[in-house]
């Protein structure tokens, strides 16, 4: 690990002030990827601030009918939740399914969203649900937020403060876990919503990404047969020594029809 | 049977600390004055170094020293460490052995290959220093795959060893066998690979080296697997004589074979700690240290023959195997796929006719060495993938086979085909004992309850046999402590197997002292003459053994002095085992032998250089011991993602005598779980640059709780013939057995398709594109 100015501000703005102060400045939140890679001597950056003591960014409560889950909320706090349980228990299913109880205790879903990890679980909840990514400075459409390998809309500058999750009729999520790191090879998220049925993959590709075929056979049919004939191209997807591109295409349809089967 | 005796399932006494985070491990010594050494290895997995320059690195804020290897062959030592293992090809004439390089000099071999040892006030400021090494690399083509590094056009990783070869050896009656062969009635043919693997033990590699100026004596402090190992090349490659160097060796987090020898960092810390008169402490970093310079295992390719007469008796096996040695030619390394695979080849069946060739090719790659079982798994899972797809192919039922081929217990002692003599064994009760406990007839049932959940069924057995190995003399001292204790020092080295629970059961045992009062010293190389530390499943065996005949001498010593006591003649005095007193027979007088050994100090001893009732002895081990057993696995695919679970495991072994149950069974789960993570997860896989593409636990998977079930462990108690305990090694055993049920039991789930032969490991990737490749042609017709 190279030597960094260390912050711990107590508000966003006093965040927002040291990150733009700082020549090279990188937020942490749970830094359950910024700490290895710190490590590792892989990042040099000029100042870490760490946001664990910014009151305004923990907690998870219930506005409206949405579920509004603070950046740094844990994944074991979401998973542990009885709120998300009832809320949305495919949420509360998913974040339990990430890492392990050490990582769970340490790692956020602000972290996870900003870092946008190809094999992280919490973008497939986030495009399923039509979540609404909440910054300093605006809100961000699900939609509108994956934009490529670790790339997300969010500026140098801006920091997630909340993730907002419309209340769906009902989600189910299927993971296929890397055995070694245990990320997701492929994670599919199906869920019933307002606006019609949403399917979103994590893992298989460069990003999250929804699959518009899927959900019309799915508006048609909600059911785990209605994916039976559908297929995934294999052109783009990840490919590694765990699963091949054709692999990982196959199991997009497996696990989406094992997450129709979970829906709840 | 005594509480604390042989046969009871003492709880550890180790754990108190292990559990409670007080052991003290190598990386929690910290000595005054201590400098930190780090390691610049090689990114390039061949390359000649065209340029090192230190000079920035040297000037560095914190920086004592940076060593290359050119300081190392200018102080006049060697550059190298050692190969123990003398080698003859098969044409009579000498292996090619390069050993394994301490510090590089012109040219880097594998990536992690030494290129600089940097010593600085800390870690971090070694680290930055390494940074400012500029090493100025040519790339060299590189040979990276087992299978085709002898071809022709291949790289060559030294000059000197043409077509990568190092050595091309070969045991057995070669006419004998092909006449065998060409004579029978069916020939099974198979390939199969021993995937690579990396040992992880928890614990990563560490020393701290001292040097005594004033004494010019080194002192290493290292996790070992027994310090007098490394004692000679420590001494050699310092250019000191060997009393000058002592190896402590402080708890040690698990082994595996990895940690016997010694590394080229330790050698550099050594050196590094006489030039600078400081201590010089060296810790592996997993990801950067261990998974690149740990000593590797397996890592074979091998196509054999096994043939059968009309009657399905085997009639002879030919064995052809390429073993992956590495850049470099390590500690063992050569033995372990020749004559420690060769050790069980044959199994635990009547095969008449041997013969198996090796030839260790050398690769761009981390040098490969001993790993739990060392060649036993590897011959072990070729026998008995051959049985089952002989089975198959003969239309035989795979336990009927089996049991036409056993070497029976009337056979015994046995001399096998490999040159082995088994000394004892019962195949078939042990197999039935396993049957049994399986419910093996019960399996129609289950798999027929897999299928309504779309999930493939299949079983599958190993028949293994194991041969322990090692130093074969062991000592032990028992000392009478002044505060009432007595002191067991051993010459071996418990990496967490518990020792030091098992050898107080046999001292116990024979000498009735209180379990409580008996402590295992270990892990100093200068307080025996030699020992031969854990490995090769010995320790017990060996240790105990040494440490039962110096009960004996004890006994002897307290005769004599008990006959003082009491005023009477030796003659006259018996030993109670049970109560551990002496006693003057036929009258109620007695004296308890802690307390006889407390007066015994003050007392003329019965000879001259004895003090009170102390003794020593050292076990001859002229034969080891042949462990064995009959392992079954049943495994659920899902066809649809690949994954296989196993659902039910069950082990039946022959341990001979067992001292602890509990460390038995521990030592077995321990054992099945790394052969599973063999057969199902494990796997170092470099890409054709040379690159570990498996570089972390993000990619090298290693076995975890959730992927084993509750496993059903019994043994059968056969005493072994040739130790006077009659145990035999248990260490290995779990790993020699396990990969080849789960693969039979894998095989067996997809025979359906057409599916004769899954390669380990077998990932959910791979068992997907097989069933694939079975079901396209189907689809398309």
């Amino acid at each position: 690990m190279y030597a960094f100015e260390f912050h711990r501000p107590s508000s966003v703005a006093d965040a927002i002030a040291a990150l733009k102060a700082a020549s090279d400045g990188k937020l942490m939140a749970g830094g359950q990827t910024l700490i290895p890679t710190l490590k590792q001597r892989l990042a040099q950056p000029s100042d870490v601030i760490d946001l664990g003591g910014i009151k305004e960014l923990h907690g998870i409560r219930q506005d409206g009918n949405s579920l509004v889950i603070g950046a740094m909320a844990k994944h074991g706090e979401v998973a542990g939740s009885d709120l998300v349980k009832s809320v949305i228990p495919g949420l509360h299913e998913l974040a339990g399914l990430i890492g392990d109880p050490q990582v769970r205790n340490r790692g956020t879903i602000g972290g996870s969203l900003a870092n946008s990890d190809p094999a992280a679980d919490y973008p497939a909840a986030v495009l399923a649900l039509n979540a609404t990514i909440k910054t300093d400075r605006r809100s961000i459409a699900a939609d509108d937020y994956f934009t490529g390998l670790f790339q997300t809309a969010l500026a140098d500058d801006e920091l997630i403060t909340a993730i907002s999750f419309p209340r769906p009729e009902a989600c189910g999520y299927a993971k296929f876990r890397n055995p070694a790191s245990r990320y997701a090879i492929v994670g599919v998220m199906v869920a019933r919503t307002g606006g019609g049925v949403r399917v979103a993959v994590t893992g298989a590709g460069p990003c999250a990404f929804r699959l518009p075929d899927f959900e019309r056979a799915l508006a048609g049919s909600f059911s785990a047969d209605a994916l039976a004939g559908l297929s995934v191209s294999p052109s783009g997807l990840n490919s590694d020594m765990h699963a091949s591109a054709e692999y990982r295409a196959h199991l997009v349809r497996v696990m989406a029809q094992r997450a129709v089967k979970a829906v709840r | 049977m005594t509480k604390f005796g042989v046969g009871q399932s003492i709880r550890r006494v180790e754990d108190q600390r292990f559990i409670t985070g007080s052991g003290r491990y190598t990386d929690d010594i910290n000595l005054a004055g201590q400098a930190y050494g780090y390691v610049l290895r090689s990114p390039e997995a061949h390359a000649r170094i065209a340029s090192i320059d230190v000079s920035a690195a040297k000037a560095a804020p914190g920086v004592l020293a940076v060593i290359t290897g050119q300081d190392i062959v200018a102080g006049g030592s060697g550059n190298t460490l050692p190969c123990l293992i003398p080698m003859e090809n098969r044409d009579g004439s000498a292996a090619k052995l390069p050993l394994r390089v301490v510090l590089c000099t012109d040219r880097v071999r594998h990536v992690g290959d030494h290129v600089a040892f940097i010593v600085a006030e800390s870690l971090s400021a070694a680290k930055d220093a390494a940074e400012l090494v500029q090493v100025d690399y040519d790339s060299l083509p590189v040979a990276a795959d087992t299978e085709q590094a002898e071809q022709a056009g291949q790289p060559l990783v030294h000059d000197a060893v043409p077509a990568n070869l190092s050595f091309d050896w070969e045991f057995g009656k070669r006419p004998a066998t092909e006449q065998a062969l060409a004579g029978a009635a069916h020939v099974t043919t198979l390939k199969l690979v021993n995937n690579r693997l990396i040992a992880n033990p928890m614990e990563p590699r560490a020393c701290v080296a001292e040097y005594d100026a004033g004494g010019d004596a080194l002192t290493l402090h290292a996790c070992t697997q027994g310090g007098h190992l490394w004692v000679d090349p420590v001494a050699a490659f310092m250019g000191m004589p060997r009393e000058k160097i002592r190896v402590l060796t402080p708890d040690v987090g698990g082994g595996f074979g990895m940690k016997a020898m010694i590394y080229p960092e330790y050698a550099m810390a050594a050196w590094a700690a006489r030039q600078l008169k400081r201590p010089v402490k060296w810790t592996a970093e997993r990801s950067s240290d261990g998974f690149l310079s740990d000593v590797m295992g397996r890592d074979h390719v091998t196509v054999a023959k096994l043939g059968f007469d009309a009657d399905h008796k085997i009639v002879g096996m030919e064995v052809m195997t390429w073993a992956n040695m590495g850049a470099y030619i390590n500690l063992f390394a050569p033995f372990i796929p020749t004559g420690a695979a060769l050790k069980v080849l044959p199994g635990v069946y009547d095969v008449k006719n041997l013969v198996y060739r090796v030839k260790g090719v050398l690769t761009n790659t981390t040098p490969v060495d001993a790993y739990r079982g060392a060649g036993r798994p590897e011959a072990i899972y070729l026998m008995e993938r051959l049985m089952d797809q002989a089975a198959r192919e003969l239309g035989q039922d795979p336990t009927e086979l089996r049991r036409r081929n056993f070497i029976t217990a009337a056979a015994m002692p046995f001399q096998t085909a490999a040159g082995e003599r088994y000394d004892s064994g019962d195949f078939a009760k042990v197999m039935d004992t396993a049957l049994e406990a399986s419910g093996w007839s019960g399996f129609a049932s289950r798999k027929a309850a897999s299928e309504r959940r779309g999930l493939r069924r299949g079983r599958g057995m190993s028949y293994y046999i194991e041969s322990t190995m090692g130093d074969p003399q062991e000592m032990a001292r028992i000392l009478f402590m002044e505060d009432g204790t007595v002191g067991v020092v051993v010459g071996t080295q418990s990496n967490g197997q518990g020792h030091e629970t098992a050898y107080v059961q046999v001292l116990v045992d024979r000498l009735g002292v209180p379990f409580d009062k008996v402590k295992i010293l270990q892990g100093d190389s200068a307080s025996l003459p030699f020992g031969g530390g854990t490995g090769g499943s010995r320790s017990l065996t060996a240790a105990g053994w040494a440490i039962r005949d110096a009960s004996e001498v004890v006994i002897e010593r307290g005769k004599h002095y008990a006959a003082r006591e009491f005023e009477a003649a030796a003659a006259d005095i018996e030993f109670s085992r049970a109560e551990g007193s002496f006693k003057v027979v036929g009258t109620d007088r007695q004296i308890g032998i802690l307390e006889l050994a407390a007066k015994a100090r003050a007392m003329p001893a019965p000879a001259e250089g004895v003090a009170g009732m102390d003794a020593e002895a050292t076990a001859k081990i002229d034969q080891w011991t042949f462990p064995n057993g009959c392992h079954l696995a049943e495994v659920e695919i899902d066809p649809e993602t690949g994954v296989t679970t196993i659902d039910r495991y069950i082990a039946v072994d022959d341990f001979g005598v067992v001292v602890n149950p509990m460390l038995v069974a521990g030592q077995v789960h321990g054992g099945v779980v790394q052969g599973i993570g063999q057969a199902l997860y494990e796997h170092a896989v470099y890409d054709e640059f040379g690159q570990l593409v498996s570089g972390s636990f993000m990619d090298y998977c290693m076995p975890r709780a959730d992927n084993v079930p509750a496993m059903e462990v019994r043994t059968v108690e056969i005493p072994c013939k040739n130790n006077p305990m009659g145990i035999k090694g248990c260490g290995e055993a779990g790993s020699v057995a396990s990969p080849a049920a789960v693969i039979n039991a894998i095989i067996d789930a997809l025979a359906d398709l057409g599916v004769t032969a899954v390669d380990m490991p077998a990932t959910p990737l791979r068992i997907w594109q097989l069933i694939q490749e079975r079901r396209q042609p189907i689809a398309a017709e």
